[in-house]
């Protein structure tokens, strides 16, 4: 069964779902990413007409303002010309189901090979790096994340190898003290590398599960900076062979084309193994997500839904795109 | 830095225009699809885009521009002319009070870099207007926020105001307020926590801190990274506390920063400082016609030559002057000028800044290493003094020995010894006033031409500012 049809499915009715309470956070993160994304599809579809050069500038418009992302929107507006020739769809039912069905086939099979779980080592200490640019919500993430892993009954250490920004230590600590957890930390200043070796053997000799690196936040263009992320993942990986398990980019949901680039700069210097969205609840566009599978075939492994400690969640590929489309089936 | 592919767009779109002779409304639109597309793409709102292709359309079929001889250039004018115009006219300064304190407010979402550039903002005030500002501390919320701005107020030298995060805000200022009173500090900037424009209860807070506080400036943050929401989060925060100017940080970046578009079109407000870099000094103000010039890869010449001029040693300068037009340039200069131009900022920005430099295909990868000037200096360093005025001098057994002495393989004393004979030979030129030489290193077609007609005009205005120094001077004695 196509996953479309799946989706058609359980808007139908035909396969009831019992919303759990994880679903309902979701879907009040998503609230106002939803609203504002079919409501932008709905605004166009209302609008149609006839199926000529203009309606397809403005699909190209509306999908771009829901940022699912330049390329996508081209290409998914090229297709579409394709497509609704070939099946000669004229009236406005038609033109909407080929457009969604556009979306959503697109969706999954981008996603296919995509794991969206975050992935920890057999045995001995698993070590998780965070990197991205400055400001998007590394710490708060790590934060965040320790929370949930330690009430998950593991033992989790930090390493607060941001040396650089002021104060970034202090609001690791600051972290380390509210859920508890014990952070490895230098004087501001000190070589990142060094705070992360210390952490490194620290998990190692006190047999730690989880060791969560915080790095500066650089911009993806400063060769020097991006050159000290890559020292931080080797002398991870010379003390423990399979680590770090994964490297998390950690994007702002709010980013524009940018985090194209953000993305494929990172993924130059460290293996990055998928990405956390920062501020879901912030922007009012979900389809930052249909941009990051199409352009960036980095598996989204977690996103951040609002300012409280547990409002980091994992994400799920379906839930997520059950309620972006949800009233436009 | 920003806007390069926005830059290329443009004059891939209009170099299409340039190899016709007359120019067709059918041209013409294909043109608008390339400009509008290449907007988008920077992350410019769909909206400001659509009024703004509309606007420029109308204007690129009326007459002035078919009948035009030069329809390329035209069009080029007049995307120039709209994009200034978008962004605003002239660069816009901070709002002083009659009496002090100058009360300074920042807001913005959370992580735009609201606390980063309050620091940078005190210190601009601090070095240009001899200020003693007072930073006060008003995020509570943020694990170790206080801790930060006080960081930072130590690194600049700057008081800071705080009374830990149990008390709220709003009294926080209120304190903080009487206490610039009792001291006289001129400028207060207060910080506050980062907030979602749809917050209700934290944009309350703003509301009370504006009404108690009555600051003159309510600066907004905003990463210049922002996609399409930047429209909302200006709109959003606009609506509620009526903010008097933007400040766009992390321009430093490779975004395209369309953002910076979208939001003066939006909200009517004006960007005031652009945020370029980590160090406490990298804070500018913001040059609308610049930055559109910039957009249109004609470089930004003029922010170079400012650069320069607060960088460059004024004595060192008249040296290096009487130097170029003696043409003796040897290797204490060259070194000297590597070690001016290290000092304005990162070598690939400065390069990018010269016009036609922005979207030369040759530099579109280019990232300099802050080391390779290092190396170079140590080159130098390992001549002895006769070698650094003689370079003539240079055999290869002296260079194997500068190359042994500094470290570095022979192949680069070679290579640096040849940049060192270009750079002789242009300054030698430019200082004739003869650019000839220098026309291929600017790139070709358009970009080439824009890049003479704003050479040009920066030779002008620098003849200018020349004239009225002298005639000051003369009026001085």
């Amino acid at each position: 069964m196509g996953f479309f049809d799946k989706l058609k499915r359980a808007f139908s009715g035909e396969e009831t779902k019992q919303a759990s309470e994880e679903e309902q956070k979701y879907e009040h993160g998503l609230q106002k990413s939803r609203k504002t994304f079919g409501d932008k599809l709905n605004e166009l579809f209302a609008n149609f007409r006839s199926v000529d050069e203009e309606f397809f500038e403005e699909l190209e418009e509306t999908l771009i303002e829901a940022d699912v992302g330049f390329e996508t929107a081209v290409k998914i507006s090229d297709e579409l010309k394709e497509e609704v020739k070939l099946r000669n769809a004229k009236d406005k039912k038609a033109v909407t189901q080929a457009i969604i069905e556009k979306l959503v086939s697109l969706y999954e099979a981008e996603g296919k090979v995509e794991e969206n779980d975050l992935h920890f080592a057999a045995e001995g200490p698993t070590v998780f790096l965070f990197v991205g640019v400055n400001g998007v919500g590394k710490t708060t993430t790590i934060g965040k994340l320790a929370h949930r892993l330690k009430a998950e009954g593991k033992k989790v250490l930090l390493a607060a190898a941001d040396t650089f920004r002021a104060g970034a230590i202090e609001q690791l600590v600051e972290w380390g003290k509210r859920v508890d957890v014990t952070v490895v930390s230098k004087p501001e200043g000190s070589d990142p590398a060094a705070v992360v070796f210390d952490a490194v053997q620290k998990a190692k000799t006190e047999s730690y599960d989880i060791l969560l690196v915080d790095t500066a936040g650089r911009l993806q263009n400063k060769v020097n900076l991006m050159n000290e992320l890559a020292k931080i993942e080797r002398v991870i990986t010379r003390e423990l062979p399979a680590q770090p398990q994964e490297v998390l980019l950690a994007l702002d949901a709010t980013t524009g084309q940018n985090a194209l680039t953000q993305a494929k700069q990172f993924k130059e210097v460290t293996k990055v193994t998928g990405i956390v969205l920062t501020k879901l609840d912030g922007t009012a566009r979900g389809g930052i997500v249909l941009a990051i599978r199409n352009e960036l075939h980095l598996p989204v492994k977690l996103v951040g839904l609002g300012e409280k400690m547990d409002d980091l969640r994992d994400f799920e590929p379906e839930e997520f795109v059950y309620g972006l489309f949800k009233g436009l089936i | 830095m920003a806007f390069e592919g926005l830059t290329e767009r443009l004059q891939n779109a209009i170099g299409k225009l340039r190899r016709k002779g007359k120019v067709s409304e059918t041209d013409v639109k294909e043109v608008m699809r390339e400009i509008r597309l290449a907007l988008l793409e920077a992350d410019v709102n769909f909206q400001v885009v659509k009024d703004f292709v509309k606007t420029v359309r109308q204007r690129a079929v009326g007459a002035e521009v078919l009948e035009s001889l030069t329809p390329a250039q035209q069009i080029v004018k007049i995307v120039n002319d709209e994009l200034t115009k978008v962004m605003g006219e002239e660069a816009v300064t901070l709002e002083k009070a009659p009496k002090i304190p100058t009360i300074i407010m920042m807001v913005g979402l959370q992580g735009a870099g609201k606390t980063t550039t309050l620091g940078k903002l005190a210190l601009k005030l601090k070095k240009e207007q001899n200020a003693r500002p007072l930073l006060i501390a008003g995020d509570i919320y943020r694990p170790a926020a206080i801790d930060q701005l006080k960081i930072i107020g130590q690194n600049i030298d700057v008081p800071v105001f705080s009374l830990g995060t149990d008390i709220s805000p709003v009294e926080i200022v209120r304190q903080g307020l009487i206490q610039a009173k009792e001291k006289k500090n001129d400028y207060v900037l207060i910080d506050t926590a980062g907030r979602l424009q749809v917050d209700e209860k934290l944009m309350n807070e703003l509301s009370e801190i504006k009404q108690l506080a009555e600051p003159n400036e309510i600066l907004l943050t905003v990463d210049a990274m922002t996609g399409q929401n930047a429209v909302e989060v200006a709109k959003g925060f606009n609506e509620q506390l009526n903010v008097t100017g933007v400040v766009l940080t992390k321009l430093d970046g490779d975004t395209r920063g369309g953002a910076a578009l979208s939001i003066r079109a939006v909200t009517g407000k004006p960007i005031k400082f652009i945020g370029q870099g980590e160090k406490m000094t990298d804070l500018d103000v913001f040059y609308p016609d610049r930055m559109s010039s910039r957009i249109l890869g004609m470089g930004d010449m003029l922010t170079l030559i400012e650069k320069a001029q607060q960088d460059f040693d004024q004595k060192k300068a008249t040296e290096m002057q009487e130097k170029m037009r003696e043409n003796t340039f040897d290797f204490n200069d060259f070194i000297d000028q590597m070690a001016q131009v290290q000092k304005m900022g990162p070598m690939e920005d400065i390069i990018k800044m010269i016009p036609g430099m922005a979207n030369n295909p040759a530099l579109k990868n280019l990232k300099v290493d802050p080391k390779d000037i290092e190396h170079l200096k140590a080159i130098v360093f390992s001549m002895t003094e006769k070698e650094r005025e003689d370079p003539d001098l240079l055999n290869p057994s002296r260079r194997r020995r500068i190359a042994a002495g500094s470290g570095r393989p022979v192949q680069d004393v070679n290579r640096m010894i040849k940049q060192f004979n270009q750079m002789k030979k242009m300054m030698g030129k430019v200082s004739k006033g003869n650019f000839s030489g220098m026309e291929g290193m600017l790139g070709n077609g358009i970009s080439g031409k824009l890049a003479k007609m704003s050479m040009n005009s920066m030779m002008r205005k620098n003849k200018k500012r020349k004239l009225k120094r002298l005639r000051k001077k003369r009026k001085h004695k």
